[in-house]
């Protein structure tokens, strides 16, 4: 086995730091683009030879980036399928590049060039999937090192680009720029005070969709939402970025205003609400995922208002991560069955929070 | 994904529903949706991808027409072959289909033109592209004549005429 996340600066989540703007609501942000190479079928008509060969000029290529210059290239066939999870929970790949998705096996050939930071999914839906994490708001930033890998890997390749269609891509949904962005964002306040499905429905007239915490399929827990575009074609990347970032900023208001009124109206309960998950996650003996998720979000809301004072943001981003089933598979050196995990799961976070706590109040 | 009704088949339409505060995901196949009477040609088009799949398997205007048979030369793939998969191809389905994909396209996005960022290098890789290929065509041909294939020489320079 070849894996080793520890070559990677932070093990791949210096994204989960709580460095970035509105860092407090907004989790993170993903700028992704979908790119082809000419002269072979998109993946799902792929042979291995195509397979094969597709990587080996991408390596080529990512070998001679100076961004990529202290990234790892990980072979996803040579990971196990726990080790591939992890990946997949840190979100350095998607579900379909880790060959998780249910009745689909895992693609030849299948790979992810990253440092941590930026990355390069290859064989995935799209030959290459070029995608960059940052810590909280930060579109712009996050594409401009995006674009700058682009242009470098464009000039290497030879990419699929159409006159009238733009870049093209394996599935209509993402041609033209291949860009998706987005927010993982925090909307507690909005789901307390019942203001949620108004928001939700309001995104869809706007032209853009929302997700749970692993993007396309997944479910929303904890309150974690990732807000993205819908459409990729017909606006250039700087328009679908602007707008984004102007519906993401109208949310983070709402969401601002609405704990200002369960702080002004519902103080009381909103503290009960916060201590008590505070209590659960801190004394619990054992926990099921979906019920952490529930309790950080609590907890979280408590900490964006001033609430628990010796708890860092960073703390409860750390805890979404390796609370995860694959994470605490790694550390316990072996994978258990599902409902095992929710012992070891609550010996974690009790842990982390008597450390913060004993760090923080000192 | 499979669909979450049937278990046997691709999941092509995904609905999120809220309700009071709380969001439910349900991924279903075409035929799992009809039965279950959601409605997915309803008004602005929320899921056009699923929508224009389902209207091709339906719709005589598409079958009936050009198309429904039609082979991509390049990677020989089918309209049937997307409206099953979802996905094209080769980028050269995006020639073959052209016609489909840009209604399909606009429906998507509201719009088939692309005004992003444009791909300069293609057109002078496409010169690199027909060096190469001019070169292996002499080669093809000086190998012909050695070998007395004379068949094959002349539809080789005839190749080699129109290229150049």
């Amino acid at each position: 086995m070849t894996f080793d996340l520890s070559l990677l600066k932070d093990g791949g989540i210096s994204w989960l730091d709580a460095s970035g703007p509105e860092s407090a609501v907004v989790l993170s942000t993903r700028v992704r683009l979908a790119r082809n190479l000419q002269g072979f079928a998109f993946a799902v008509r792929t042979t291995e030879e195509d397979r094969a060969a597709i990587l080996s000029q991408i390596l080529d290529a990512t070998r001679q980036s100076n961004q990529l210059e202290e990234a790892t290239t990980f072979r996803l066939a040579d990971l196990d399928n726990a080790d591939r999870q992890l990946l997949h929970e840190r979100h350095l790949i998607s579900k379909e590049l880790a060959g998780l998705e249910a009745g689909k096996s895992l693609r030849s050939d299948a790979a992810l060039v990253t440092d941590g930071h930026i990355g390069v999914m290859v064989n995935e839906e799209d030959h290459i999937r070029l995608q960059v994490l940052r810590s909280g708001f930060s579109l712009n930033e996050a594409y401009s090192d995006l674009e700058r890998l682009d242009a470098d890997l464009g000039s290497r390749l030879s990419f699929a680009f159409h006159p009238e269609f733009g870049y093209l891509t394996s599935c209509p949904t993402n041609a033209g720029t291949g860009l998706r962005a987005s927010v993982l964002i925090h909307l507690p306040g909005l789901v307390l005070t019942k203001e949620i499905a108004k928001v939700l429905q309001g995104l869809s007239q706007v032209g853009l969709t929302f997700r749970g915490l692993y993007g396309e399929g997944s479910e929303v827990v904890g309150n974690f939402f990732q807000l993205s575009n819908q459409t990729t074609l017909g606006k250039s990347e700087e328009e679908l970025l602007d707008h984004l970032a102007k519906i993401v900023r109208q949310v983070v208001a709402y969401e601002r205003e609405a704990r200002e009124v369960l702080q002004r109206d519902a103080a009381g309960v909103i503290a009960d609400k916060v201590w008590r998950a505070y209590g659960l996650l801190r004394y619990a003996r054992s926990l099921s995922f979906d019920e952490t998720m529930n309790l950080l979000s609590g907890v979280r809301l408590g900490v964006g208002l001033n609430l628990v004072p010796n708890l860092s943001v960073y703390t409860l981003n750390k805890l979404l991560i390796f609370t995860q089933s694959a994470h605490l598979a790694s550390a316990e050196g072996r994978s258990l069955p599902e409902q095992d995990y929710s012992i070891p799961r609550a010996t974690y976070v009790r842990e982390q929070l008597e450390a913060d706590d004993a760090r923080l109040s000192s | 994904m499979l669909c979450d009704n049937c278990k046997e088949r691709e999941a092509s339409i995904h609905l999120q529903q809220v309700k009071g505060n709380t969001v439910t995901s349900l991924h279903l196949c075409q035929q799992c949706a009809a039965e279950k009477g959601i409605e997915t040609g309803a008004g602005t088009a929320k899921y056009p991808l699923s929508d224009f799949l389902a209207s091709m398997g339906k719709g005589p205007a598409i079958q009936g027409a050009e198309g429904a048979d039609k082979a991509c030369a390049s990677c020989g793939a089918t309209l049937k072959d997307f409206q099953d998969t979802g996905r094209l191809g080769c980028p050269r389905c995006y020639d073959t289909f052209e016609k489909q994909l840009r209604d399909l396209l606009r429906r998507l996005h509201g719009s088939s033109h692309h005004v992003g960022e444009a791909y300069l290098s293609t057109g002078s890789r496409e010169v690199d592209e027909k060096q190469v290929e001019v070169t292996n065509l002499r080669n093809k041909l000086k190998q012909a004549i050695e070998t007395e294939n004379f068949e094959l020489a002349a539809e080789l320079r005839d190749q080699l005429r129109t290229l150049e």
